[in-house]
């Protein structure tokens, strides 16, 4: 690498740090991990992450790969789906998965709550039309038992259903029985996840050191 | 006298009541024993005449044998009516009498009201000890040395360590295992050197005249000091509620620094008699503490995974099936002991690792046996435990130094402070979730002594530590003022921070989902970000779980179930077995949702079905459904035998209860024709199939939405009722009556009437509701008992109510 490149992408990568929040270091780590799946390609598809073999007994690897590609996730308000990622993209849905700092206020945690929350959401809604309906949710909960075999598919329909009985009846409380509910809205989501602290769960310890390939001797 | 001799009494004295030729063969038979017992008197004989009676007695016995009848005439006195022979029974009397009073405090604290708010039990039972104490000393009895060491290791504490190990949350214990380990192994080891190297700093100041003590039982006194107590800590944060990290990372390291504390107590046990320690000596310390540890863990395992093992086979002798656990359990914890390795580690690791394949394995009763039996131990145990430390402390002699007391307090609190800061700080670095400073407080806050440091300072040499009671002293002050100081304002304090507390929520489906959801993501997260991580990892490890170990372990089709699909089973089962219990849920709790029915979420809705038609179809499909999911459920409880066999249960209470739940259904569906006839107001009101009862019974309770979809898979149009109406208490009480009445069946036939009755909006209403339903109760009962006499008996008949209760425990 030419000292003028690399002094470009260190102010890029200085940019970045600035507004995902990874250290220097953890970029420069996930940098050479994009360049790794891409084959040195500036842009990722989805052939090359479907092309990690860890992945393949994964039962939501085709939910975590579209996630992705999800235009939500990439902070663009608008739905949709793109074919390829660029690194910055790459990180943004990374940073879905950093753990929260240390001292933080009960606003800032409420932040970070719906957004890991709204990142867990837009997988399962995959219309992005704002609700999960009982369909996309049962669709969910079957691709989660994908690997169980065939006790999975027969429980899974009746697992989402109960599921999904039960966010109706918190949520809604009484309803006739004429009325509709007609998916699970993202307000609705936080609601029945109150108890589940996803703000200390859903993280990823992104390494400061890379110790795979230590540097040494550069 | 020996118990031996006590055994045969009454044969002996019953030789002199019965005269006969049956008797001579009998004493001719006893003659053999009475030989090998030598010169043994039976002790009603022995009361009578002290003083000739051994005399007698060998004659007796000499001349039983050749001559009978003279002997008979020798020795004949009044036959002793009632004769009193308390040695015979002390000991198992006494220890009775111990776990009475202990019970009864137990039951005493709890009947106080807000006294348990204010005191936690553990200061209670100490004072208790105390008071215990104190009035056998006044009665002028030597105070029993009641905490013994080989009571306290050998019985009083595996059941408390294996209900902690069994129910530990693996969970949170698995994620903070490196901060747990950290507290355990390196905080414990800080505390040992810290307060045992500055108490003999202390002891060499000049005026303290302690200059006697030397450095090694100062080391040694500080490595029984400084472990934190699993007992005392249970007793105290089950009280506070304190958040699940909290709680693990305390009672975490209660339990795992007692590799630590075996240690370095043998270690300097063994040294104090040397005087001298090597650099070789500490190397041997360190391979020691791998070896005490990781040998217990391994110990326990294998002992768990026999246990696992064995409860594959047990499915035809259920009755003995909680024993093996525990026996096993045991086994292990003993085992451990017998080559000096931790016990502890041993007893945690085998509940742990048993667990989940036994509780596959076991049936629903064996299990509810095994958690109501480590629960009752465990607390019988702890109350025990705290009671005779009480009687202990005015048992035993005291030897009173102001300096060594009050620095062996300080000091504990000093260095637990700095370790726990300390630690900390370096654990911190390599945490995501950080301990705040209020974490910090209450950890180090937490770390309270008990009985297991008083016990190893009672195991001490006299001759080798000539200052044995003032350990002992200050190791009782050390436990009271943490029981005591601590364990008191704990609570108040953990308020006043505004810790967080741990959230009683029951577990919620979607929360389980998200759960299973979260954990493949970031194992996927991670799989991308190419970095084998701890989810990786444990990924790793729950498919060769699933792949090999379950297949071997866990009998039958049962191994194949992922998590969720047991959770939901159990959940199905939960509320299928309170659907019963309520017949026909009647009295579902209100944290179950029971106002949304299948209909309200199902894009395409089934066309309303009319109310006449869907009656008899609705009760009939529901019933299947019930039947089935209880048949899945409940492991084949058909096959087994019905009559009673001291080897099986009695017939299944589940199954009985269904039966009688659904003869008794048969004959309501009969009597409810003839009811129509005769009045209007038990049946659905079809005269006003549009008022408001009606929409509200369609509405169906949460459980019965499942059988609803199956069943309209069968295409068969049903009906739900809301039973469980939370809004009118009157028509649930009329049902109470009712099912008292009747059969709990019963209200299942007559509950259309009552949630149409009960579900009508206006307290007016309900009253007048209430009204008509009691000439209507009464005119059944006579309907029944003219029209049909079978009805009769199915009517006073308590029905499956008693059943049902026994029913209980099963849901958790």
């Amino acid at each position: 690498m030419g000292a003028s490149q690399s002094a470009r992408t260190e102010h890029e990568f200085q940019d970045l740090a600035d507004r995902t929040g990874f250290s220097l270091e953890q970029i420069g780590n996930l940098n050479k991990r994009f360049r790794q799946l891409s084959k040195n390609e500036e842009t990722l598809s989805r052939q090359d992450l479907a092309s990690i073999s860890a992945l393949d007994n994964n039962p939501l690897r085709a939910q975590i790969i579209n996630a992705f590609f999800d235009k939500r996730n990439l902070r663009q308000n608008e739905a949709g789906t793109v074919q390829v990622i660029g690194f910055e993209e790459f990180l943004m849905v990374m940073s879905h998965f950093r753990p929260a700092a240390m001292h933080i206020t009960e606003e800032e945690r409420e932040k970070l709550r719906r957004e890991k929350l709204r990142f867990v959401f837009n997988m399962h809604d995959t219309d992005s039309d704002g609700t999960i309906t009982l369909e996309e949710y049962r669709r969910a909960v079957e691709e989660l038992l994908s690997k169980a075999g065939t006790i999975g598919q027969e429980t899974a329909k009746a697992i989402a259903d109960a599921a999904m009985l039960e966010v109706a009846s918190t949520t809604r409380g009484k309803m006739e029985p004429d009325e509709f509910y007609e998916g699970i809205t993202f307000e609705n989501f936080l609601q029945i996840l109150k108890t589940f602290d996803i703000e200390t769960r859903m993280h990823v310890r992104f390494l400061n050191m890379d110790t795979a390939t230590m540097r040494c001797g550069k | 006298m020996s118990v031996r001799v006590v055994l045969h009494s009454p044969s002996g004295s019953r030789s002199f009541l019965e005269r006969g030729l049956l008797l001579l063969v009998m004493l001719i038979f006893l003659e053999g024993t009475a030989l090998t017992l030598g010169a043994a008197s039976s002790p009603d004989i022995s009361a009578q005449d002290n003083t000739g009676g051994h005399e007698h007695l060998d004659d007796h016995q000499g001349i039983a044998g050749s001559n009978d009848r003279t002997n008979y005439t020798y020795t004949k006195k009044a036959f002793p009516v009632l004769s009193l022979d308390y040695h015979h029974i002390q000991v198992p009397f006494e220890i009775s009498l111990w776990v009475l009073l202990a019970s009864l405090m137990k039951l005493g604290f709890h009947l106080i009201p807000r006294l348990s708010s204010i005191v936690p039990e553990s200061c209670l039972l100490i004072v208790v000890g105390l008071l215990v104490g104190g009035l056998i000393k006044l009665a002028g009895e030597e105070v029993p040395p009641v905490l013994d060491s080989n009571l306290f290791f050998l019985c009083l504490l595996p059941p408390i360590i294996l209900d902690a190990g069994y129910f530990l949350p693996i969970r949170p214990f698995m994620e903070n295992i490196g901060t747990i380990l950290m507290f355990a192994v390196v905080g414990t080891l800080w505390n040992a050197f810290f307060v045992g190297g500055l108490l003999y700093a202390v002891c060499q100041i000049e005026g303290t005249y302690l200059s006697q003590v030397e450095l090694l039982p100062c080391l040694l006194f500080g490595s029984i000091i400084s472990a934190v107590d699993p007992v005392a800590v249970l007793a105290v944060f089950e009280e506070i509620h304190i958040n699940e990290l909290l709680h693990i990372l305390v009672f975490g390291e209660s339990l795992l620094n007692d590799a630590v504390t075996v240690v370095l107590y043998h270690l300097f046990e063994e040294y104090s008699g040397a005087g001298e320690v090597t650099p070789m000596d500490v190397v041997l310390g360190v391979i020691c503490f791998l070896i005490v540890s990781l040998g217990g863990i391994a110990v326990g395992a294998i002992y768990g995974i026999l246990a696992a093992f064995t409860s594959r086979f047990t499915s035809h002798t259920r009755v003995i099936e909680p024993l093996f656990m525990f026996v096993y359990s045991y086994m292990a914890y003993l085992s451990a002991e017998m080559f000096h390795l931790s016990g502890i580690m041993a007893l945690i690791a085998c509940g742990a690792v048993m667990r989940p394949y036994v509780e596959a394995n076991i049936s629903h009763k064996s299990h509810t046996t095994v958690k109501y039996f480590l629960k009752m131990w465990s607390s019988v145990s702890e109350t025990l435990i705290f009671i005779f430390l009480g009687v202990a402390t005015v048992a035993g002699p005291h030897a009173w130094n102001w300096t060594f007391v009050s620095v062996t307090v300080i000091l504990c609190l000093v260095s637990r402070v700095i370790g726990v800061v300390g630690l900390t700080f370096i654990i911190n670095k390599f945490r995501i979730v950080k301990l705040t400073t209020k974490d910090q407080f209450i950890v180090a806050y937490g770390g309270l002594r008990g009985a297991i440091a008083f016990s190893l300072g009672y195991l001490l040499d006299k001759d080798l530590f000539p200052m044995r009671t003032m350990f002992l002293t200050a190791i009782i002050t050390e436990i009271f003022f943490t029981v005591f100081v601590q364990g008191m304002t704990i609570k108040p304090l953990v308020d006043l921070l505004a810790v967080k507390k741990k959230q009683e929520a029951k577990r919620s489906i979607n929360e389980e989902i998200h759960t299973q959801f979260l954990d493949h993501l970031l194992t996927g997260i991670e799989d991308i970000c190419g970095h084998y991580g701890h989810h990786h990892w444990k990924d790793k490890l729950n498919r060769f779980n699933k792949k090999y170990i379950k297949k071997c372990l866990i009998a039958g089709e049962r191994y194949k179930e992922p998590q969720l699909i047991a959770f939901y089973h159990k959940m199905e089962f939960k509320q299928a077995i309170e659907l019963v219990e309520s017949g026909g849920g009647v009295k579902l709790p209100s944290a179950v949702p029971s106002q949304v029915s299948m209909q309200n979420i199902q894009p395409k809705k089934l066309p309303p079905p009319v109310a006449e038609r869907a009656l008899p179809q609705f009760t009939k499909g529901r019933e299947e459904e019930i039947r089935k999911i209880l048949r899945s459920n409940l492991q084949k409880t058909r096959q087994r035998l019905r009559s009673y066999n001291r080897h099986t249960l009695v017939a299944d209470p589940f199954e009985d209860g269904w039966n009688d739940f659904l003869l008794k259904k048969q004959r309501l569906i009969e009597l409810e024709k003839k009811m129509t006839e005769m009045s209007n107001y038990l049946t659905v009101p079809g005269a006003i199939p549009d008022s408001p009862t009606m929409c509200r019974a369609r509405l169906a309770s949460d459980p019965n939405a499942f059988y609803n979809i199956k069943a309209s898979s069968d295409g068969v149009p049903t009906i739900q009722v809301d039973l469980a109406s939370p809004q009118s208490p009157d028509s649930v009480n009329m049902l109470n009556e009712f099912s008292k009445e009747g059969a709990t069946g019963q209200s299942l036939g007559q509950r259309e009437g009552a949630t149409g009755l009960g579900q009508r909006e206006g307290a007016d209403r309900d009253e007048d509701q209430g009204l008509m339903m009691k000439p209507a109760g009464k005119g059944e009962k006579g309907e029944g008992g003219n029209k049909n006499p079978g009805l009769m008996r199915c009517l006073s008949d308590p029905g499956p109510s008693n059943e049902d209760e026994e029913d209980e425990p099963f849901l958790p």
